[in-house]
Order: C-alpha cells, then structure tokens, then sequence
C-alpha cells in the first residue's frame, strides 16, 4: 500500500489486517507447545548430527502471513577441512 | 444470588479501574450492594478512583493473612451506602496475595453482597489470574487499538483456561467493554470500528463508553462518573451497560461525534 493510500483511506484498514493475521497464529500457538522452539531444537539435532557448527551462528526467522507462513534456517559451517558440508555428505 | 465479576483487559492504561468504579457506583445507585475490590498489590488506584484513598486502614491482604476482620477493611462509599471497597495493598509484595485467602475473602464477600467486582491489574501474572479466578463473569476493557486488542485476547484465552469454572468444564461469561471510543476518527478510517473489534474478537458487547474529558474530570475528583455527571455521554454509556449486567435489554448505541440537541443547549459542560 502506498503512503497516499494509507492518508486516503486511514490506517485502521491496516490495523484490522495485520491484528487477524497474528491472532489467527496466537491462537494455534497457545494451544500447542512452543513451536518454534521444538522445530529449531530437532532441525539442529539433525544438522548437528552430520556437520559442526557453533550455535551462536545459527540465524531463525520466522514470516507469518495469512495463508502462507515461511521459517528460514541459517546456519553458518566453516569450511575447514573435515568440516565442512561437501565432506559431511 | 451474589454475582462475582472480573474488570479485566491485559494492557495497562484502557480504563479497568475507571470501569470497576463506574460500574459499581451504577449497580449500586440501582439499589444493589456491590463491593469493588482492587487486585492491583503494589500499585493501587482504585481507592483513589473513588475518592476514599484518605480513608485506607487495612486492606484485601490484611484480611487475607488474618491481621483485620473482612468488615473491618470494607470502607463504605460516602455517596452511596450500599457501595463498598476493598483495598490493595500498597506496601505488601503480590506474592502475599494466595488463592486460598483471594478464595476465603470472595466466599466471605458472597454472603454480604450482590455483586463482587474484581479489579483485576494489568498483565498476566498473579494479581491479574487470581482477580479471574473466582468470577462468575469477565468484563474485558478493550480500546479500539492494535496493542489492547490483542492483550484482550490473550486474557480472553485465560479466562477460557484457567478461572475455576473453566477448570469446571464451565464456560465463562464474557462482556466486552470498548472505551475511549471516538466515533469521528472511526468514521475517517483512524480508528477500528466497534465491527471490527467485535469481529476480531468474537465476544459479546457490554457497552461503548465514548472518549470523553467527564471521564479524567471524574477521576480528577475522586468520583465515579456515574455519580459525579450522571446525564454525560460516559455516564449513560456506563448505567446502560450495568443495565445489561443485571440481564436487562438495552439496545446499543455507538456513541456519535455530532453534539445532540441537549448539548447545544446547554454547552459544553453537558458532554
């Protein structure tokens, strides 16, 4: 939406978007168990199982939208001999 | 049959301890006893609401751990004298607050009142799911606002959970107060509509209780708004929604931004 858009219509349009969009997601989290927290602690399980790599070089983050949510997994692996992602496949 | 209410809403600063005073001082004009009681431990606010925070000697956690007799701590309205308050500590850490003492008082209170209103703090720890958890019904204070919407629905995910009657496989009635309602910046799009609040929601409407100066002129002078200007947009907004409480059908009306004709007779004051 452009900024003339927003001034012509008002914000509250917006407001009503944006606040379905999260409570839509809200109300399945409260209901079941951190699901973002499960789903980072056994992706990297399952990473960690094949290559090393430091945890504080892992990056989640997390797009949720209407019909679509995406969650991105980066993980940074040093190319050290016997370290690295070609090796460990 | 004593009614126990909960004036809840998760964000801070909607209008819960303005509602809980105004609502009481209707109920209790209405010829009912009602006693307000403010959860807020630490920062309490409702004796000042109601203009009797000269006259605090023992408060709810006083009674709790057994230093004052339940009518020793009540302080009557000086207006009203079917209208009484239970003071928060101001001094005494929350944790003195326990479910079995909340419980005691509340069943207590029940044998002396018809409506037991819980003024329940802000955010979602102790003070705020012991003020919940004995109420037979919720009111949640919501402004049309993205934050305090969607507090009101987390708290409205907590009463469904973990009040005693949602524990009972009971359901939990549940009232949605929207204050501070401006219907001209609703209309020019600044502002969620009641619709859309409703919808988002999905909770049944109690009242609207329009943006209003009577509101901070009532607080101002430690009265309830139902008692300091009667006939003023909140006021009215305040005694239809009490009227509703007691199960009485009172058509809604979203307040509007043009001054009625009463208004532009008499001026300003009357807002």
């Amino acid at each position: 939406m452009t900024l003339f858009n927003l001034f012509r219509r008002g914000s509250a349009p917006v407001a009503r978007e944006r606040l379905q969009i999260l409570l839509a997601h809200e109300r399945v989290a409260r209901s079941q168990p951190d699901l973002l927290g499960l789903l980072r602690e056994e992706i990297l399980a399952v990473i960690s199982r094949h290559v090393a790599f430091e945890p504080d070089k892992v990056q989640i983050k997390m797009d949720r939208g209407r019909s679509v949510s995406t969650l991105e997994v980066e993980i940074e692996i040093p190319n050290a001999p016997g370290f690295s992602l070609a090796k460990a496949s | 049959m004593a009614q126990v209410l909960v004036v809840t809403s998760g964000k801070g600063g909607v209008g819960k301890t303005t509602s809980t005073a105004a609502l009481g001082a209707a109920l209790a004009q209405n010829g009912d006893k009602v006693v307000v009681i403010d959860f807020d431990v630490g920062l309490r606010n409702l004796d000042l609401v109601m203009g009797a925070e000269r006259r605090v000697v023992f408060d709810l956690i006083n009674v709790i751990n057994g230093v004052a007799k339940l009518p020793q701590a009540l302080i009557r309205d000086k207006r009203l004298e079917n209208l009484h308050l239970l003071p928060a500590s101001q001094t005494r850490d929350k944790d003195a607050l326990t479910e079995d003492g909340v419980a005691k008082v509340i069943e207590e209170l029940k044998g002396k009142f018809d409506w037991i209103i819980c003024d329940s703090p802000a955010g979602i720890e102790r003070g705020a799911t012991l003020a919940m958890r004995h109420a037979d019904s919720a009111i949640i204070v919501t402004n049309p606002e993205v934050s305090s919407v969607r507090d009101s629905d987390r708290i409205i995910g907590l009463l469904d959970s973990k009040t005693v009657k949602a524990e009972r496989g009971d359901r939990i009635d549940k009232h949605l107060l929207i204050t501070r309602y401006s219907a001209g910046r609703a209309a020019r799009g600044e502002m969620l509509t009641i619709e859309d609040v409703l919808e988002i929601l999905s909770t049944p409407l109690l009242g609207i209780i329009p943006e209003s100066e009577e509101v901070l002129r009532a607080s101002n002078i430690g009265t309830p708004v139902t008692l300091a200007n009667a006939l003023s947009a909140p006021a009215r907004a305040y005694f239809d929604a009490a009227a509703r409480l007691r199960g009485e059908q009172i058509p809604m009306v979203v307040p509007s931004e043009g001054r009625g004709l009463f208004n532009k007779l008499f001026g300003r004051k009357a807002a």
